[in-house]
């Protein structure tokens, strides 16, 4: 059987696709991989279809063995990646032979990084997806060292000689948000928004969480549940803002004052606790 | 009915009451409009992910539907057997200034609706709970309720999918499997359908 084994994982390392989009309305959250664009980039550096499962570290420290022949790419913040003690490199391909070792290192910055494996790692579906939701707990429990982790067949060629330019993940970030849709329930949301945020430590895949002067609320009515979206800025009655990642749950009890756009959810993934939040609110 | 922005890809549709959201969702997944990714009930709102077509659609369709006939949707009723043997049936009885037996009454009497989910996949908040049932949330929610805990809060009933954390009071416990990943209907709970629970 194709496989790899996992030899240690590191703080966290979990199985992501593109996640289960299209059950909200059953209170399934949509999980999947946060920094989208890093694991369609790891799949297409070894040939796999952009939507295939790869394995979510966090701050790296994954080793893998290789049970069979096949193609692995890191991809995420620039990493150290080693094949049993020897250098390879990040962002590239890496032919594997049957009993070979992969390490990943720890990345100087970000907080993400993938391991993509030609065919794609084939844990059975749940909901047409392998991700494991931290919040619902579907999906594959956590990678656990010993596991034997199933790969499905190659699909296609591992990439040529595509150079890919990385870039340290900055410490600071101006994230650009659509106010809305309850930016009137507090005062002042732009300029409140555009101050200097915190990212803590209580940070995981279900949000991102902040610290700085509080939001200041209009009124204290209370919100019925309403819907809530990965990247909705959702201010609880501490005034301080909770931004919605992909295991955030579907409904919620606080407004939300803005929504980050869709493209800079790659960059709030990879903020480390300490790194410093702006919002560059629109309308 | 209100339109908000809701980032670049949804918007969220402000309903005066329960009564009108649901009647908005099923005019808009009667329609099933190109482009819908999602529509998504909560207590007096939508929340519709589409893309910029579809979300213009949408709202043309709601401006002129006739929301007071709103269509009839999923006709299908579930009936839940219920021991009610709950941990708090004795405390809503209690707050209620019922006696145990007519709690069971009134709510084995009432017609419920899925209003929403939220909370756990499969977690439906069923609107129809009758008045001298409503009470708040326990002030200390327990850490365990099991699953298949039939229970109420506010305006809603609801039951446990699983075990988990909760708040709500406990009134009793059925056997059905509220969700199951790899059946064809995952949820036994989706918005629109009607509810009701006998004792056994």
């Amino acid at each position: 059987m194709r496989a790899l084994e996992i030899v240690s994982t590191g703080s966290l390392a979990l199985v992501q696709d593109l996640g289960r989009p299209g059950y909200a309305h059953l209170g399934v959250p949509p999980s999947g991989a946060l920094d989208v664009a890093a694991l369609r980039l790891g799949n297409r550096l070894v040939g796999n279809a952009e939507d295939a499962a790869g394995i979510e570290t966090v701050l790296g420290g994954l080793a893998v063995q290789a049970v069979v022949s096949c193609t692995a790419a890191v991809t995420g913040p620039p990493v150290a990646v080693s094949v049993d003690g020897r250098e390879t490199g990040s962002h590239l391909p890496i032919s594997l032979r049957p009993g070979q070792k992969l390490t990943i290192g720890r990345p100087a910055t970000g907080l993400r990084c993938y391991l993509t494996v030609s065919g794609g790692v084939a844990v059975p579906p749940v909901l047409g997806s392998r991700s494991t939701d931290v919040l619902s707990g579907l999906g594959p429990s956590p990678l656990e060292a010993g596991a034997r982790v199933p790969l499905g067949p190659v699909t296609g060629v591992p990439s040529g000689a595509d150079v890919v330019v990385t870039a340290p993940v900055p410490s600071q970030l101006t994230v650009p948000v659509l106010l809305g849709p309850r930016d009137d329930w507090f005062t002042d949301p732009a300029s409140a928004l555009n101050t200097q945020w915190t990212v803590t430590a209580e940070s995981n895949r279900v949000g991102v969480r902040l610290d700085g002067p509080p939001l200041r609320r209009v009124s204290n009515s209370e919100l019925p549940s309403e819907g809530v979206l990965t990247g909705a800025i959702q201010v609880p009655p501490n005034g301080l803002p909770l931004v919605f990642l992909a295991d955030h749950p579907t409904t919620g009890g606080y407004p939300v004052v803005a929504v980050v756009r869709r493209e800079s959810l790659g960059a709030l993934a990879q903020a480390r606790p300490g790194t410093l939040v702006r919002f560059h609110a629109s309308f | 009915m209100r339109w908000r922005r809701y980032g670049e890809h949804a918007a969220l549709l402000d309903c005066a009451s329960l009564a009108e959201m649901s009647a908005a969702r099923a005019t808009l997944a009667e329609a099933a409009l190109d482009g819908v990714e999602e529509i998504v009930p909560g207590a007096r709102t939508l929340l519709v992910v589409a893309s910029a077509g579809a979300l213009e659609a949408a709202r043309s369709l709601l401006a002129s539907a006739d929301l007071d006939h709103p269509p009839a949707g999923d006709a299908r009723e579930v009936v839940l057997d219920v021991r009610y043997s709950g941990e708090d049936l004795s405390l809503v009885a209690e707050d209620a200034g019922l006696s145990v037996d007519e709690v069971v009454a009134l709510h084995t009497g009432a017609v419920y609706t899925v209003a929403f989910t939220g909370f756990a996949p499969g977690f439906g908040y069923l609107a129809g709970l009758p008045a001298q049932l409503r009470q708040p949330r326990l002030t200390s929610p327990r850490t365990r309720v099991p699953a298949g805990s039939v229970a109420i809060a506010d305006e809603y009933s609801g039951v446990y999918p699983r075990e988990s954390p909760g708040g709500w009071r406990l009134i009793g416990h059925t056997e059905a499997t509220l969700f199951d990943p790899s059946a064809e209907r995952p949820a036994l709970f989706t918005p629109g359908l009607r509810v009701r629970f006998r004792s056994v």
